[in-house]
């Protein structure tokens, strides 16, 4: 795939974000880069616990104590959002770039009836009546695919199936045309035949309005299926980065390599699975060099000394755009890169 | 083939097995209605295998598995082990049961006990069952332990100081210590991480053959499920509507619902990128299931008797049953 050249809608550049926790500093996002295009899937990629949560919690500027933005940029639309103020910030949230979580029924109020939660969305961010914003409503409700959504509008959020209350949320989510969408495992709690249905939905949506989506998943297959570019992460930094075809035909991290290899996939019997040894690190305690060193076999194969001591930087094929941060990439004091990217 | 038949022997026999769970309303509590989590089960499980159990959520296949080791009381129906209805034998031999069919549960986090030292959780068991002295327990929990691959000085650390893989190592030492010829797996990689589910995933292969196990291995991850089983049963609402060998039926699904629960995986591989054949609707209520056929109102190739006629689990092809009156 060509490099793009296009301006990206949204550019998030050596992002850090820490809790000070009473346990110690959990660094939890640690110098993230990464750029969305208009109109396309980016997917983040990652195991429990590596910070795409907190990612996108600093994008929409909802870092709560005891987490701090400790530095960077998020420049979206030429501006940095970091650098905006509380009542700014909101007019951002929901009318620019929205976000949809992993539990949907817990994210809509339970004592309000959907209709109602959705009117709600347009009237804080603009001069509508009522009315309006009722048919609005029904109008949305339609278009998520909500059989009888008229009659739904008076449903409460307990009354709906979890698919339905997600395409409630990705209809609040819509419902000002925002230019970016963050969907924070949108489908990780719904069984696989609901998750065909809300993924189908997402797509087609995508295509319909031209809105960007950041697709959070720790899911290879949902990233296969959904993502034009994706960003995997690791311990709290991006680690490769590339378009979708090129991550999965040529991985390059040993993280990423490992991680496909060692993922089941249906119609493809093996006798026993690649495996990664060891656990994913504690943020608060991080292994000092590269975060992976502590679990990395081509480490040990190619015999690299430096990478326990001094951590790689991103690297990037200038022609291709993919991005690996690894030392077999890479060459450092007394250290000769095994591999050109 | 034949002296394959010949081999195989069954060590779980389930016959229609039902279990109902009550709900109970109004101000009296009376019971009112009742979800019909397990509606008529049967399979089998030959010595030394691993059937696999898919679907998804609610569709009764944890119900199966913890109902079919008396975990919970039946409704009707009965279970076999090695020849013997587990439901009526008394109580010395429900106790060499209990030895035989073990289970490990998804939350590993959930499912130790949090101010035990492992070691201790492990050996609860064996003392249950008055296995052994002391010492003789002590030197088999560290045995067990070596074998999931834990260390000796893990013994006296408390769960939170293990990761959740690791979790899922102890949970899984404490149903071997105990020596069972079954085990039941209930979504034994769902809560870990995917780099840690491959280790445990080849551990269980490992340990089946080192130990001559049998395995239920209950999963929503079709991906998983096809890796580990030798047989795979499917479910949706309360029964199962298609059951064979993995390679059938990975190969050759005959159910409408099973074809589309694999059209709907996500397959990680971009180039593969397909037409989903996409399901409408919810999974009913296990409440009040359809009548008919229970799929029919998301089943694409339904006619208008499967509203009224329960289809049966049939042969379809030799060792391949699924309950369709088209498939
Ligand atoms: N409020 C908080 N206080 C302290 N630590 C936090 C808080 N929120 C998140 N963290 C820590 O930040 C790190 C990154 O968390 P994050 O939620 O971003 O992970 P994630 O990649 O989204 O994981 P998952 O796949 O489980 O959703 C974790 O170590 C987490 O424990
Ligand atoms: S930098 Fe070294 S330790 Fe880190 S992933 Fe690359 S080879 Fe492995
Ligand atoms: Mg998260």
């Amino acid at each position: 795939m060509m490099e793009n050249t296009k301006p990206s809608l949204l550019e998030v550049q050596n992002l850090v974000t820490y809790y000070y926790t009473d346990e110690g500093v959990v660094k939890a996002v640690d110098g993230v880069d990464f750029k969305v295009y208009p109109g396309e899937i980016i997917g983040l990629v990652g195991e429990s616990g590596c910070g795409k949560s907190v990612t996108s919690l600093s994008i929409m500027g909802l870092i709560e104590s005891p987490g701090k933005i400790v530095n960077g940029k998020i420049n979206f639309l030429e501006r940095n959002l970091l650098e905006l103020g509380e009542s700014e910030m909101q007019n951002v949230r929901g009318a620019q770039i929205s976000m949809i979580f992993q539990q949907p029924q817990s994210s809509l109020n339970p004592v309000f009836t959907i209709g109602s939660q959705i009117e709600e969305v347009f009237q804080i961010h603009g001069k509508i009546s009522k009315n309006e914003a009722a048919d609005k409503a029904i109008e949305l409700l339609k278009l998520v695919g909500i059989p009888d959504a008229v009659k739904k509008t008076h449903a409460y959020p307990h009354e709906m199936s979890g698919g339905q209350a997600q395409r409630v949320m990705i209809a609040m989510a819509l419902a000002l045309s925002p230019k970016l969408l963050i969907a924070d495992e949108p489908t990780t709690a719904l069984d696989v035949t609901i998750q065909a249905q809300i993924l189908n939905l997402l797509a087609d949506l995508r295509r319909k309005f031209n809105t960007s989506v950041i697709l959070i998943t720790h899911d290879l297959g949902v990233i296969a299926e959904m993502a034009d570019r994706v960003a995997i992460m690791y311990a709290g930094k991006i680690i490769e980065q590339s378009d979708v075809q090129s991550l999965f035909d040529h991985p390059k991290h040993p993280y990423t390599r490992g991680l496909i290899a060692s993922v089941p996939v249906m119609g493809e019997i093996k006798e026993s699975l690649d495996t990664i040894p060891g656990n994913v690190p504690n943020l608060i305690d991080l292994p000092i060099g590269c975060r992976f060193s502590t679990r990395c076999n081509a480490r040990e194969e190619y015999q690299l000394e430096i990478c326990n001591k001094q951590e790689p930087e991103l690297q990037r094929n200038q022609k291709s755009g993919h991005e690996v941060r690894c030392w077999l990439y890479q060459d450092g004091e007394g250290h000769t890169a095994p591999f050109k990217l | 083939m034949i002296a394959e038949v010949i081999t195989k022997r069954n060590i779980i026999e389930v016959k229609n097995l039902v279990k109902y769970y009550p709900v109970l309303g109004g101000v009296l509590k009376r019971v009112v209605a009742h979800v019909r989590a397990v509606d008529g089960v049967s399979f089998n499980i030959n010595q030394g295998e691993t059937l696999g159990l898919v679907g998804e959520s609610g569709c009764g296949k944890s119900t199966v598995a913890h109902t079919m080791i008396r975990l919970l009381k039946k409704t009707s129906g009965t279970v076999e082990f090695d020849g013997k209805d587990i439901f009526s034998i008394k109580s010395d031999e429900l106790k060499q049961m209990r030895q035989n069919m073990q289970i490990v549960f998804q939350d590993p986090y959930a499912s130790l006990d949090p101010r035990l030292p492992i070691g201790d959780s492990i050996a609860e068991g064996l003392k249950i069952h008055h296995l052994g002295t002391k010492q003789q327990q002590f030197e088999q929990v560290l045995a067990i332990m070596k074998k999931v691959g834990l260390e000796d000085y893990h013994a006296v650390r408390y769960p939170h100081e293990f990761s959740g893989g690791q979790r899922q190592r102890i949970g899984i030492a404490r149903a071997l210590v105990l020596n069972p010829k079954f085990l039941v797996l209930d979504e034994p990689v769902s809560a870990l991480d995917v780099s840690v589910q491959a280790q445990v995933l080849n551990l269980l292969k490992q340990l089946q053959q080192e130990m001559g196990l049998t395995y239920l291995f209950v999963a929503h991850n079709l991906g998983v499920v096809e890796h580990i089983s030798d047989r795979v049963a499917v479910m949706y609402l309360g029964k199962i509507v298609e059951i064979t060998s993995r390679e059938q039926l990975f190969l050759k699904p005959m159910h409408p619902y099973t074809q589309a629960l694999m059209s709907a995986i996500p397959v990680a591989n971009p180039k593969l990128k397909k037409e989903r054949l996409i399901l409408p609707g919810d999974v009913p209520s296990p409440l009040n299931p359809p009548s008919g056929c229970r799929f029919h109102p998301r089943c694409p190739i339904a006619r208008e008797d499967c509203k009224q006629v329960e289809p049966e689990l049939r042969d379809i092809l030799p060792g391949h049953q699924a309950a369709c009156h088209y498939a």
